[in-house]
């Protein structure tokens, strides 16, 4: 219970902070943190697969790609000099909108869940175990699994494709 | 009793959606927008997890496990756009990338 409202009051406060910050660094630092608390909740959830790979594969994989991406361009912070210090709801025309559009969604979302009634607690002793994961992903889920396989090479050599230096690699 | 109930974690799930489309809306910079995108995508994975929990089930999980995969996916693409974006324009604020404006 203590635990619960304790990572997700990490989780919220470090989100808000990544969408805050100037600097895309501490952005993605802050993410991480968020990512951490988020792998405590699974914990809580019964999902340790989950929460381990969720600090492996987002924590360690995909935040570290970030961060040398912005590392490598170097660009610390936002050049926008025209609204450098303007609040965002003050900010002229469609930013404006979206950030009210933005605010409408997050009372039209907690607004439904709390009408949404009075849900049951989660049943009890239903630990799901990696075994059951990893038989359930290799039967009744392997074609969508070899279907991943297929996605991670391509955006692998998009991503190659993509970020190589027009003329660098080229031999014709 | 008060117990963490289905809702607490929807709610939860709910704000870090709201965080993260906020951020997609206001920001100006590529890669706190790609950063958005990621909370937005865990708070879809945490709502998975918890219904997952709830039904007694794996299939949450496993469909978190898809979600992180394409979620690399869209990492290492994005990212690779934002660098040559980058070269072109010497920028990361999307305002500036309006060749195909008419």
């Amino acid at each position: 219970m203590t635990l619960f409202y304790v990572f997700a009051a990490v989780a919220v406060g470090t989100s808000l902070l990544v969408i805050a910050q100037r600097n895309p660094v501490y952005s993605v630092l802050l993410l991480i943190a968020s990512f951490g608390a988020l792998s405590g909740l699974y914990v809580l959830l019964d999902a340790p697969f989950v929460a381990v790979i969720q600090i492996i594969v987002y924590a360690g994989a995909i935040m570290v790609l970030f961060l040398f991406v912005v590392m490598l361009l170097n660009a610390p912070h936002e050049d926008t000099e025209d609204d450098l210090r303007v609040h965002p709801l003050l900010r002229p025309g469609p930013m404006r909108f979206g950030a009210v559009l933005a605010v409408a969604f997050a009372v039209e979302l907690v607004w439904a869940l709390t009408k949404a009634g009075e849900s049951g607690a989660f049943p009890g002793g239903a630990v799901s175990s990696v075994a059951a994961i990893g038989r359930s992903l290799f039967t009744d889920y392997a074609f969508p699994f070899e279907v991943t396989s297929v996605l991670i090479l391509v955006a692998m050599v998009g991503a190659v494709v993509l970020a190589r230096r027009s003329g660098a690699g080229t031999s014709e | 009793m008060n117990m963490v109930a289905v809702n607490h974690y929807l709610v939860l799930s709910a704000m870090l959606f709201a965080i993260g489309a906020a951020g997609v809306f206001v920001r100006r910079n590529l890669i706190t927008i790609l950063l958005s995108i990621e909370i937005m995508l865990n708070a879809v994975n945490l709502t998975f997890v918890a219904f997952g929990r709830a039904l007694g089930s794996v299939d949450g999980q496993i469909i978190v496990f898809f979600v992180m995969t394409v979620a690399a996916a869209e990492a290492a693409v994005g990212l690779a756009i934002v660098i040559t974006l980058f070269r072109h324009k010497e920028s990361l604020n999307p305002d500036s990338f309006t060749s195909l404006k008419w």
